[in-house]
């Protein structure tokens, strides 16, 4: 794959910038002027826009979910848990990661190439000529649109896999839908919904500051800016993975 | 003696291991134009972005109204480029902009009056001759429309010195000369000043052999002759990163160095 570093200096050297990045992103979020509109635009494209798939992903997979782990609760005569076993799977782990892969897809091609397709057609020399900063105009609104929505297409995702798991409770296992709604608020916890919440946010930070990072260093013309959106969609998916593991642990630690 | 607008002394860039320019110095007056001139990737671009402060220059310095700015970090170039309109070789137009949004970017982010705003652009838009295309987008327009949006995008703010990175390439013959008789107007009856980059010598002798005058409002067009010779614009030619060449045209023509004559051949 092209995107993998070729040597150690080169390694460092992409951290270095993704380090500058995001530290000169979160620094001028508190400087003027502050594009409210954009930030508003992006949180519109983030958003709304991407509700329709992390929805329809939440619903079947809490449906899939139900009807794997049903079977496997059958065997030791515990199927009326599947409301909880469901509902923490989703808080927990499935409903921040599929939505952010989710998002990594849609939203972060998306930075990348549009970024990319700017970069190469000198738009934006043009912003620095006429005096604004391209990192306050185009990576902070960005930055925080993805932040701040990833949590909430999160919660809408948590929702319908819930729903899809009382669909699925409800017409295949014959379970009734007091039952398993009521297993399925009991077996959460407040940090059950804090680890939920908190996951989205550290990844859908990682998913704007890589694909932003990707679209601003894009070289090579339009075939760059192909290479710039794969990448950005491969790293961010990689990096959510991992990142969902040193946070899980954390979560774990601190919820013991 | 007079500081000049605009300076370069011993400025050398490197773009990998090989230096795209080593050791450029010029200066240029106020209502001068330097015409620069040179093969593709002889670093001609180079040299508008790094009077732009969009790259900087590995050695030497630049000085802007007698500021050196070549060591000043983004926020301090900003004060600089407002002094300092630029248009782009393919335009670079906001795409998502309509042509009133991108003509009247600079004015919205130094968050100027709205109503202020409409009329700079209709200004703006009507010394280009574009005043009817201010609703369209940039997807509607010509190549040649497109360059003149982005020329009145650069003069929005009245720059004092304009920079033009081969603001003709790819242009019909017709709308090039529509094209350079807008920055002879600039030169001659705006005297803005101004760094034209090319390698149309076409475009480039139009610009040093013909001049403006406005009598009665109308703006009309002269070439120079035995009684009038422009003074105000210098050829500077580029060849393996350093100045081969700084000179009026009728030097520059009579030249008896090879790589020229065979340039300009």
């Amino acid at each position: 794959m092209t995107w993998m570093p070729v040597s150690p200096k080169a390694a460092v050297k992409e951290v270095q910038d993704v380090t500058f990045l995001t530290a000169k992103a979160f620094a001028s979020m508190f400087r003027r002027p502050f594009y409210v509109r954009d930030i508003l635009t992006q949180m519109d494209i983030v958003g709304v826009g991407s509700l329709t798939v992390v929805m329809l992903t939440g619903f079947f997979t809490g449906a899939v979910l139900t009807l794997q782990s049903s079977k496997t609760l059958t065997t030791f005569g515990a199927v009326a848990f599947t409301g909880q076993l469901v509902a923490v799977s989703l808080v927990r782990e499935l409903g921040p990661v599929l939505t952010s892969l989710m998002i990594a897809g849609r939203v972060g091609s998306g930075i990348a190439s549009e970024l990319g397709s700017m970069l190469v057609t000198e738009q934006i020399n043009a912003m620095r000529a006429l005096g604004t900063d391209p990192i306050k105009k185009l990576v902070v609104p960005r930055l925080l649109a993805t932040t701040s929505m990833l949590p909430v297409a999160t919660v809408m995702a948590d929702a319908m896999g819930i729903i899809g798991g009382l669909f699925t409770s409800v017409f295949v296992l014959r379970i009734s839908a007091n039952l398993y709604l009521a297993r399925a608020w009991n077996g959460l916890s407040y940090m059950d919904l804090f680890g939920g919440l908190l996951k989205p946010i550290v990844f859908g930070a990682t998913v704007a500051i890589v694909s932003c990072h990707c679209g601003l260093r894009t070289y090579g013309g339009t075939q760059g800016v192909g290479r710039s959106t794969t990448q950005a969609v491969v790293v961010s998916s990689i990096l959510i993975i991992i990142f969902n593991l040193f946070l899980t642990r954390l979560i774990l630690v601190y919820t013991r | 003696m007079t500081t000049p607008i605009l300076a370069m002394k011993n400025v050398v860039k490197y773009y990998g291991d090989a230096p795209i320019l080593n050791g450029i110095s010029f200066a240029l007056f106020r209502g001068e134009t330097k015409i620069i001139i040179g093969a593709s990737g002889s670093g001609k671009s180079t040299i508008l972005k790094l009077i732009m402060g969009l790259d900087r220059p590995d050695e030497g310095q630049i000085f802007v109204e007698g500021e050196d700015i070549s060591k000043f970090n983004e926020r301090r170039l900003v004060s600089v480029r407002q002094k300092i309109g630029m248009v782009f070789q393919e335009s670079a137009l906001f795409d998502s902009l309509t042509v009133r949004e991108n003509v009247a970017y600079r004015l919205y982010e130094l968050g100027v009056d709205e109503n202020e705003i409409e009329g700079k652009v209709r200004q703006s838009l009507g010394f280009v001759g574009l005043e009817d295309a201010i609703d369209k987008m940039p997807s509607e327009l010509s190549g040649g429309m497109k360059r003149r949006v982005a020329l009145a995008r650069a003069l929005i703010d009245e720059p004092e010195i304009m920079l033009y990175d081969e603001p003709t390439a790819g242009l019909d013959p017709v709308t090039s000369k529509k094209i350079n008789e807008l920055i002879i107007t600039l030169r001659d009856i705006k005297s803005v000043t101004g760094v034209f980059v090319t390698h149309r010598m076409r475009d480039a002798f139009t610009l040093a052999t013909e001049y403006a005058t406005n009598g009665d409002g109308q703006t009309t067009f002269h070439t120079e002759d035995n009684f009038i010779c422009i003074a105000n614009t210098r050829f500077l030619m580029l060849h393996n990163g350093k100045i081969i060449f700084e000179g009026p045209d009728e030097v520059l023509r009579r030249s008896k160095d090879e790589y020229i004559k065979r340039f300009l051949a």
